[in-house]
């Protein structure tokens, strides 16, 4: 068994089998989702002889380089197109090529009654394509093409029902979010070319240890390189977008938006290690972003009563955690990909889960037309239940053991740093751990729990909640297994860390400021506050059927703590003052679909194009009015 | 006074002599070969001769490579490996772009006026059209001009820098005014492109004047030499290549001498500015490269803000106002703009490997414009249906052919504009199926019946007019030509310089050269200019796919009168170019390695 051919084989058969399926069009509408399915089954096969292969290596020779073709060479920029396959990037492969089998076989049966099923499983694995490639790139340039793969496959998902207006404008906000992350990455690409020399990650890390770059470098890279991570993790401050995008269908939340494409961020630091080492400003905002976020996430989560759009609230926050654990250094990346593994399988579950409440219930999302779920759907009541005792932390589920790490990390000093950071860090993941409880809680009881407070549909017909079919219990189940034992098998001696070590370092062990045995405990408390506080809230009490007015912050959680009006106010506002005074009237030639930053360019370009006036004798005076500022330009330093 | 005649290796320019003689040849076939049998004789001919251009330039190629060039003609004509490459992208593009000239689509009709002289409206343009009248000149003007854009990049002395450049430039003119249809905005176009052409002859002939009492030579490298070693003319010296540098900047369109650029891409035929957009920016850019690294380098210091500022504006230029348009062909047109920019970055690199950068740059972007102007050439509107008219001369065919069936928008009743002003009747109810053969993605569209639950508005077919150009009309093309839209997506994708594609590989190429020659602002400006830029390609891409048709970007009450969008079919000529584009620009994105190791390995221009 050879590694070299195998790799190549990862992304290679989901992209034939994307290709087929778009190719052979309607023809191989009839089977066409069961190829989808064997493509990224056959993935996580190839992905899982891999882990055979290296597990069989000595630790320091488990990272190969797996050469494809010479890619670009122009002058002293030569590179090769090449897949990397270590313990970091295959933990990834197996996350997102198993999840992703599962999601496959749950949209057979999610996505029987559409007539494009056999379009969305070629989006699928189109998918896992590039967000395999995006994980054993083995530069930040090959990165960079999945990058863009992950963002088109989310962008073609997300408006897959792209006849409703609302879902086609989500997609376009997601994709000027992910634009302004791409931007991000763009830079520190060129940064680490004009540096380096080079953008493969071993020449990157030579450098740096070289001593060719300095720290500002590195600084302004790794900034960059935050950038792009938290767009596509959907960080503070470009966030927004996330919560919109839940407009695709479910299984695509669960996919791309809670186990695979979202975490994408949290992977770009891990990798960026050596960037970030040589960069503490940098590594200090990473935390500090990772913190704003988590709370960010957890307080939206608390007022939202749409169940997708809390449980993206959920992910934000939880990848937050991981952000802030990428931050803190070696201390912290095993612990982030750690949870993030963990997540990927219990938020998953529960994005499935939700995908089987609406296919119950006509696929209704609000929560407060829900309750009493749990005597119809008791095996989705079950799943997603442990899947909720995952995420709350509770020991001993997944949850508990990633998340508890990284609590007890933001404790521990760090080097050179004053203990302040520890406590800051520690209480904000600390006090995020107890909103989690509740606004989870408050979903779960919401949802299965209470009275029934469920409405006829516009025809007037009651809804009849039924248990769904098992091509979508099945992978629920499955990743419920994942969600209760996960978390303890891969902590087993330090198994998960262990192997990760090659990559992330190994670290001495550090004591956080607190004994580690007060802060499990106070977590633990914390946890149960808050889900105490959402039983007696969700559960004994019941549930009004139209939202209450609610507090002040409850208001503004609802509305995303104004994040829309913010961008509105900061951004899209000025701009558009901006072009009416430069134009007259607002009669603005573009269809509005541009934010921000597009009104204001567009307000310039509508002067420019007043200029563009068509006479001739006017574009000859443009010309020489040009030439003579430029020979001004000239002559000036002359002079 | 003696006068030695010069040894001339024919060899060495047999691609020039191959264009220009069958230029030649073809003004002869006008006069001599029968009307009946011209197009096809003239088309032959124009082919043959730019294919054998291109075996010419591979054939020349080795000895280029082993040797590093050789003068020719006294040094008039540099043939060096920059040369080389830059003659075969032009003949390669060229070839294709003739492709799409010579494609008379479904329609039976060229994209030229059937008689150039004819007075637009008038009894005898109606006359010549009943007759089938053709403009078979157009072969070889286009012939004429590809020999000046070879000659234009390879010359070595300004004198014939300033002949290339009337060559190139005069059948331009003149092929930009034939357009059949619109014909006043295409002879309008015709008309400023040639005053503010000559105004920019002008400023490079007195350049080239001011250059010439500096040094007392026409030649590059006396030039070159006498910048290293006379002092005290620097006013001369520097109004005179600045002036020079115009020139060239107005052949690539770069502000602030752009401001021909959307009228004349708009107005021009479409196949002729397909040909124009991508092989004069190829011949203008390997003329200013030349000048740029063998003529004026020792001067950098001086003209390198001079660059810088016309780089960023270039790009910011371009970029911002092509935001606002809402016709696809000036969308294109200030993209070209942006993309000179992008180029320009390379060209002030003063690097080795600026060179490489520059020409793979050039290939790209010159493959998918091609492209692109192809496809804009077959989306057309359809007319009104005129009553009696019914029938109109190859409607019914192409339709057919195209697959794709639209509601007559005023039909003679006022029922129907009723219906149509309520804005839902304007509906494609296109299958796909005659261009995607079921290979597409095309989205059934349920079909709209009338405003107030009547009859759904009868169905009638109106002629073929004029290119659909308005971007509204854009709309939902994808879901009814999913082939055409896909391929029209992969041109913009590379464009914007998505990665897998060339324009990314010539994106990624320019801008690092730019890095390396320490003009890393620069490169930021265009990382940037390309992130926005991403926008209006995204947003068409957007419109042909995720809105339906009549739903896309409206300007006023006007838009409700403009008629929807029909594919019409290609003769095949179109396709095959298109084809060969989109193929180029998958290949050249994914596996470029090949190209780029070729190109650097003869970048090397004589001094």
């Amino acid at each position: 068994m050879d590694v070299n051919s195998l790799a190549p084989l990862l992304v290679a058969v989901p992209l034939a089998s994307a290709a087929v399926l778009l190719l052979l069009g309607r023809r191989s509408d009839r089977w066409g989702h069961w190829l989808g399915l064997l493509a990224s089954t056959a993935a996580f096969v190839v992905g899982a002889l891999l882990l055979v292969e290296l597990l069989g290596r000595p630790a320091d020779d488990r990272s190969i380089d797996v050469h494809l073709f010479d890619w670009i060479s122009a002058g002293r920029f030569d590179l090769s197109a090449g897949l990397l396959v270590d313990p970091l990037s295959l933990t990834f492969v197996l996350l997102v090529t198993f999840v992703g089998s599962l999601i496959h076989l749950y949209s057979v049966a999610y996505m029987a009654h559409d007539a494009a099923r056999r379009r969305f499983f070629a989006y699928l694995n189109l998918f896992i394509a590039a967000m395999l490639i995006l994980v054993l790139a083995d530069s930040y340039l090959l990165l960079f093409v999945g990058w863009e793969g992950v963002g088109l496959a989310s962008y073609l998902l997300i408006g897959f029902w792209n006849h409703h207006t609302p879902y086609a404008v989500a997609a376009k906000k997601a994709f000027v979010a992910n634009r302004i992350g791409d931007l991000g990455l763009l830079v520190a690409l060129m940064l680490m070319f004009a540096t380096f020399g080079s953008v493969d990650f071993a020449s990157v890390s030579a450098g740096i240890d070289g001593g060719l770059a300095s720290t500002a470098t590195l600084t302004a890279t790794g900034l960059m390189l935050l950038l792009a991570a938290c767009g596509k993790s959907a960080q503070f401050p470009l966030q927004s977008w996330l919560g919109d995008a839940m407009a695709g269908p479910t299984p695509v939340s669960a996919l791309i938006h809670a186990a695979t494409m979202v975490t994408a961020g949290v992977y770009l630091i891990v990798r960026s290690a050596p960037v970030f080492e040589g960069a503490p400003t940098a590594q200090l905002v990473v935390t500090i972003v990772g913190a704003i976020t988590l709370v960010f996430g957890a307080v939206v989560g608390c007022a939202k009563d749409d169940i997708k759009k809390a449980l993206a609230a959920s992910t934000m926050s939880q990848i937050g955690y991981m952000v802030l654990a990428a931050g803190l250094g070696p201390v912290g990346y095993a612990f982030a990909i750690f949870h993030l593994v963990t997540h990927g399988f219990f938020k998953a579950g529960m994005f499935l889960g939700a995908g089987s409440v609406m296919h119950g219930m006509d696929d209704q999302t609000d929560m407060r037309r829900f309750g009493g779920l749990r005597r119809y759907m008791v095996i989705t009541w079950v799943t997603f239940g442990l899947g909720w005792l995952a995420i709350l932390g509770v020991p001993p589920f997944s949850g508990f053991w990633s998340k508890d790490k990284i609590i007890e990390s933001a404790f521990v000093v760090p080097e050179g740093a004053g203990e302040w950071r520890a406590w800051l860090f520690g209480a904000v993941a600390l006090i995020g751990a107890g909103i989690t409880a509740f606004y989870m809680s408050r979903l779960f009881f919401m949802t299965f729990h209470g009275t029934k407070r469920w409405t006829k549909d516009a025809d007037g017909h009651e809804p009849h909640p039924h248990e769904s079919p098992a091509l979508m219990t099945i992978p629920m189940v499955v990743l419920a297994i994942g969600s209760v034992g996960l978390g303890f098998v891969l902590q087993l001696g330090g198994g998960f860390t262990t192997w990760l070590e090659p990559v992330t370092g190994h670290v001495e062990h550090h004591e956080p400021v607190l004994p580690v045995v007060v802060i499990q405990v106070v977590t633990l408390l914390a946890v149960a506050v808050g889900l105490v506080l959402a039983w007696r809230q969700y559960a004994s009490l019941p549930v009004p059927e139209t939202a209450p007015e609610g507090s002040a912050l409850t208001r503004a959680a609802r509305v995303d703590l104004y994040q829309d009006a913010v961008n509105d106010a900061v951004l899209v506002e000025p701009g558009r003052h901006l072009t009416r005074s430069l134009v007259y009237g607002d009669r603005t030639a573009v269809d509005g679909t541009f934010t921000g930053l597009g009104r204001l360019t567009v307000g310039i370009g509508e002067l420019v194009r007043r200029l563009q006036t068509g006479y001739a004798r006017q574009y000859a005076a443009t010309m020489l009015l040009g030439l003579v500022v430029l020979a001004v330009v000239v002559l000036a330093p002359r002079i | 006074m003696s006068f030695t005649v010069p040894d001339i290796a024919w060899a060495q320019l047999a691609p020039v002599l191959i264009v220009l003689g069958a230029a030649v040849v073809g003004v002869l076939v006008e006069a001599l070969v029968p009307r009946r049998v011209r197009r096809v004789v003239q088309l032959t001919l124009t082919l043959v001769a730019l294919a054998a251009a291109v075996v010419a330039v591979a054939a020349l190629w080795n000895g280029v490579a082993d040797t590093g060039g050789t003068e020719v003609l006294g040094g008039s004509l540099l043939v060096d490996g920059p040369t080389l490459v830059l003659w075969a992208i032009t003949a390669v593009l060229a070839l294709l772009a003739v492709l799409v000239i010579a494609d008379r689509t479904a329609t039976g009709e060229d994209a030229f006026a059937p008689q150039g002289a004819a007075v637009p409206g008038s009894g005898y343009e109606e006359a010549a059209r009943a007759a089938g009248l053709e403009q078979t000149e157009v072969y070889p003007l286009v012939l004429f001009a590809t020999g000046g854009m070879l000659i234009f990049p390879a010359t070595g002395d300004l004198l014939t820098l300033f002949v290339a450049l009337e060559v190139l430039s005069l059948p331009l003119y003149l092929l930009t005014g034939l357009s059949r249809r619109r014909r006043l905005l295409s002879q309008e176009a015709s008309m400023k492109y040639f005053l503010l052409g000559s105004f920019a002859s002008a400023l490079l002939l007195f350049g080239i004047a001011l250059l010439y009492g500096f040094s007392g030579s026409l030649r590059y490298a006396e030039i070159a030499e006498a910048v290293r070693t006379v002092t005290g003319m620097d006013g001369l010296l520097l109004a005179g290549s600045l002036l020079v540098l115009a020139g060239l900047l107005f052949k690539v369109g770069a502000v602030p001498f752009h401001s021909w650029t959307p009228d004349v891409y708009q107005g021009a035929p479409t196949p002729i500015t397909g040909f124009m957009a991508a092989c004069t920016k190829v011949a203008a850019f390997g003329a200013l490269v030349r000048v740029f690294y063998t003529v004026v380098p020792d001067l950098r210091w001086d003209l390198e803000p001079v660059m810088w500022t016309v780089a960023i504006a270039t790009m910011a230029v371009g970029t911002v106002v092509a935001l606002v348009q809402t016709d696809v062909k000036r969308v294109l047109a200030y993209s070209s703009i942006a993309h000179a920019g992008f180029v320009l970055t390379g060209v002030v690199a003063l690097v080795q490997s600026g060179i490489t950068a520059v020409l793979f740059y050039l290939l790209a972007y010159g493959a998918a414009t091609v492209g692109a102007f192809g496809i804009v050439s077959l989306v057309r509107e359809r007319g009104a249906v005129r009553s009696g008219a019914a029938g109109a001369v190859g409607a019914a065919g192409a339709a057919g052919a195209a697959g794709a069936r639209v509601p007559a928008l005023a039909a003679a009743g006022s029922s129907a504009r009723a219906g149509a002003s309520a804005g839902s009747t304007a509906d494609v109810v296109g299958t796909g199926a005659g261009a995607g053969a079921g290979a597409g993605d095309g989205v059934d569209r349920p079909a709209v019946a009338g405003a107030d639950g009547e009859e759904p508005p009868v169905e009638a077919e109106g002629p073929i007019l004029g290119e659909a150009t308005h971007l509204s009309q854009w709309a939902g093309l994808g879901r009814t030509n999913p082939v055409l839209a896909t391929t029209f997506a992969l041109f913009l994708l590379s464009f914007a310089g998505i990665p897998l594609t060339a324009g990314f590989t010539g994106k990624f190429a320019v801008f690092s050269a730019a890095v390396e020659g320490g003009a890393w602002p620069l490169a930021v400006v265009g990382v940037l200019a390309s992130a926005a830029a991403a926008f209006f390609y995204v947003r068409i891409i957007v419109l042909m796919f995720f809105t339906s048709p009549h739903g896309g970007p409206r300007d006023d009450a006007d838009d409700e009168a403009r008629p929807g969008a029909v594919v019409v079919a290609s003769q095949g000529f179109a396709v095959v170019a298109i084809g060969a584009c989109a193929v180029l620009t998958v290949l050249l994105g994914v596996l470029p390695g090949p190209v780029l190791d070729a190109v650097a390995g003869v970048a090397q221009l004589l001094p």
